[in-house]
């Protein structure tokens, strides 16, 4: 007989790529955004009115870290525990991190943030590449939970 | 590729097409044959297979020759875990970079001191 636990065990690897231009700002300007605890802490953050900062660290440079943890208003508390591997001013950042939720381990990720000039503007490119621990979830009929996300990429993809 | 081994880029490409979705949601409600999915379309099998073949490389679909019938199913798994990653990151990533350009629009010059 198989253990519930252990065989609940899973990793599913993912990587997806997300790509914004900033109109009439510099790829440098982008890059500081992403270089101090006040810079990032105006746009990184959750919506503050149903979450709070529970603890908050930023140590940016290569082999540095920078955590945050907050809990939403329903109760759930995430942490998120990161590494700078590379910098290069105004052009690259990455740095690899871990996602707590409540107390599960639920992802590995290498993330990747790359300023390119652009016009006037700057191009950014995010690249996640990541373990996602465990991800099945057990409640409700998977059949169902299948329609529904269909639906929901149905309607990302058609807007 | 094995069942948990999934790509979002593949699965959103495997998605993109109307007919593709179709199938999925077709499957969504229990397996078919591949001449049972290829019916309503009124394409060709070949056509149906190649859109099966996209489908089976994402993850979502999996796909199984009994005798002479390939009975297509979904992969219940793929979809569990592309949600995940869909809601937890992407959309939260998409919000983060959409937050940052209304905090550039308001700082262009540098942060606030």
């Amino acid at each position: 007989m198989i253990d519930k636990a252990q065989s609940n065990r899973s990793v599913a690897h993912g990587v997806f790529t997300i790509e914004r231009t900033y109109q009439s700002v510099t790829p440098q300007r982008v890059f500081d955004a992403f270089a101090s605890a006040e810079g990032k802490n105006n746009w990184f953050t959750a919506p503050n009115d149903r979450w709070v900062i529970v603890e908050r660290t930023m140590d940016f440079r290569v082999g540095g870290r920078e955590r945050l943890k907050g809990q939403w208003n329903t109760g759930t508390v995430t942490e998120f525990d990161a590494t700078y591997f590379d910098i290069v001013p105004g052009e690259r950042i990455v740095y690899a991190y871990e996602m707590h939720l409540d107390e599960r381990k639920i992802s590995v990720s290498l993330a990747t943030f790359e300023f390119k000039p652009m016009g006037t503007g700057t191009k950014l490119i995010m690249t996640e590449q990541g373990a996602f621990l465990d991800g099945y979830d057990d409640s409700g009929s998977r059949e169902s939970g299948s329609r529904d996300l269909i639906d929901k990429l149905s309607a990302y993809l058609e807007s | 590729m094995p069942p948990t081994a999934i790509n979002l880029d593949l699965t959103f490409r495997a998605l993109a097409d109307p007919t593709r979705r179709s199938i999925v949601e077709r499957l969504s409600r229990g397996q078919a044959s591949v001449s049972e999915l290829a019916q309503p379309y009124g394409m060709s099998l070949p056509a149906i297979v190649q859109h099966l073949a996209m489908l089976e490389e994402s993850g979502l679909v999996r796909s199984e020759k009994i005798g002479r019938v390939r009975t297509c199913r979904i992969e219940p798994a793929a979809l569990s875990l592309a949600e995940q990653w869909f809601n937890q990151r992407r959309e939260e990533w998409d919000e983060r970079l959409d937050r940052l350009g209304e905090h550039l629009k308001r700082f262009p010059d540098g942060e606030p001191k």
